[in-house]
């Protein structure tokens, strides 16, 4: 890394390709979603929040899935690598799942009529949400990033366990009391509909994939900056003791 | 590793009785709390007589948070953590014997609440076959979780804001769990509440199997 001459960005031949693609699979997004894809018989045109609600929502947890993949392999080998793209992938996670909850909010304004309701599936995914902005508290943590990376694969690893233990008790929270609120959307989806909810989930994929390239190269060479800093001040130290500066003089 | 988490457990357990911190601050804080709610929910509202079960694991919940970071304040001081990765005892042990001494402290903590919200709220805790058993299951949960993330966040300077931030949404489910068990016993139903308690007893698994694996990681740093 270190040899390379200094860069001037975090792009690349690749990662323009790909920024490329993702910038154009927008339009197309929105052309399909605004203007081609039909209106729902039930929901009329508040079902265009699903080509971005639902894309965003599996992204996001695509996202934790790896970040909880990086915890595991980073407590097993410790590989900067890994520790890199489960802090990532974590931040873009979190942005993903907060798109998710706001757009599932203004959709649940028009539909339900109010912006929240304590359905089993919203409650997980803020509970969620606030579990991962406690991750990335973890990783802001000003201590030696060593720790810092094992602290945070730690909190990362639990990310397993506890979403699944709130799934279950949110679901249960909710089963027992009242029926399903949530007007499920007809399973005989529309083929342009259903075309554009893949289309979604394809570019939102690709814009994760991008974006986590770029901040994986930003964190990356934060790193390196860091370990810069050190040997500086290790370099200083030592010039220090060998020109015989104000500190070593013996009596 | 047994052997160690007793011998944690009884040193913990010995330095309560000599301190009473959990006795003389977090029981008076948890009974407080109860007291508290009673101001915000107007208790001729009739919100209170439904809401003891919830109101009792808020309170034990928070009541917790202070015994997490009691149980890690006493081996922050004088380099007693060193001392402990140094003594040669099984890390398994001592997140176990952490884990045992939390647990009896909240314990105690529950016995006094319970009474707590029986003279305040006028609650009924008849379905003592459901009460006692899911007090059990949440304490050991909560207790696993709280002393996993209070290790994590022990030697931090941002350790009392931090705590709370990581620990509350993962015990959420167990407030969830056990309020839905305690309603269950609370009116006789006590029929409904097992399923909860299993879950407590699966979330109390899991986190005391995960605490035994990755204790020795967190234990590392200081």
């Amino acid at each position: 890394m270190s040899t390379s001459p200094s860069p001037r960005g975090t792009s690349s031949r690749g990662t323009r390709w790909l920024g490329g693609l993702t910038l154009v699979g927008m339009a197309a997004l929105l052309l399909f979603a605004l203007v081609l894809s039909p209106a729902d018989a039930v929901q009329e045109e508040t079902v265009r929040m699903m080509y971005v609600h639902v894309p965003t929502a599996i992204v996001a947890f695509t996202a934790f899935f790896v970040t909880l993949a990086g915890s595991i392999v980073y407590l097993w080998k410790r590989s900067e690598w890994w520790d890199v793209t489960a802090h990532a992938s974590a931040e873009l996670g979190a942005v993903l799942l907060g798109a998710t909850l706001v757009s599932g909010m203004l959709w649940g304004r028009v539909t339900w009529g109010v912006y929240w309701t304590w359905d089993a599936r919203l409650t997980t995914t803020a509970l969620l949400f606030v579990f991962v902005l406690g991750y990335l508290a973890v990783r802001r943590l000003p201590i030696e990033r060593d720790r810092r990376s094992r602290l945070a694969a730690v909190v990362g690893l639990l990310l397993g366990p506890t979403t699944i233990v709130c799934h279950y008790a949110t679901t249960w929270w909710r089963t027992l009391h009242q029926g399903p609120t949530i007007s499920r959307l007809d399973p005989q989806i529309d083929g342009l509909m259903l075309f554009t909810l893949m289309l979604g989930m394809v570019v939102f994929g690709l814009l994760y994939a991008w974006l986590l390239i770029h901040r994986f190269r930003v964190l990356w060479l934060e790193n390196r900056i860091e370990d810069l800093g050190l040997d500086l001040a290790l370099e200083e130290r030592r010039r220090e003791a060998t020109d015989g500066g104000p500190l070593v003089t013996t009596s | 590793m047994f052997r160690d988490a007793a011998l944690i457990a009884g040193k913990d357990l010995r330095l309560e009785a000599r301190a009473r911190v959990a006795l003389n601050q977090a029981a008076p804080f948890a009974l407080l709390v109860l007291v508290l709610f009673a101001f915000a929910l107007d208790p001729d509202r009739g919100v209170l007589d439904r809401a003891p079960p919830g109101l009792y694991w808020v309170a034990v919940l928070f009541a917790s948070l202070l015994a997490v970071q009691r149980a890690f304040a006493v081996e922050s001081a004088d380099g007693v953590r060193d001392g402990l990765r140094l003594s040669g005892l099984d890390p398994a042990g001592i997140f176990l014997g952490k884990v045992l001494a939390v647990s009896v402290q909240l314990l105690v903590l529950e016995v006094l609440l319970l009474v707590g919200v029986v003279v305040l709220y006028d609650a009924d805790p008849g379905g003592l076959a459901l009460v006692v058993p899911t007090c059990l299951a949440a304490t050991v949960g909560l207790a696993a979780a709280g002393t996993l993330y209070g290790v994590l966040a022990a030697g931090l300077r941002v350790r009392e804001t931090i705590l709370p931030l990581l620990l509350l949404p993962v015990v959420a489910p167990v407030l969830i769990a056990a309020t839905q068990a305690f309603e269950a016993g609370f009116d006789d139903r006590i029929g409904e509440g097992w399923r909860w308690l299993g879950l407590l007893a699966l979330f109390a698994a899991a986190y005391l199997g995960l605490g035994l694996l990755v204790f020795d990681t967190l234990l590392e740093d200081g």
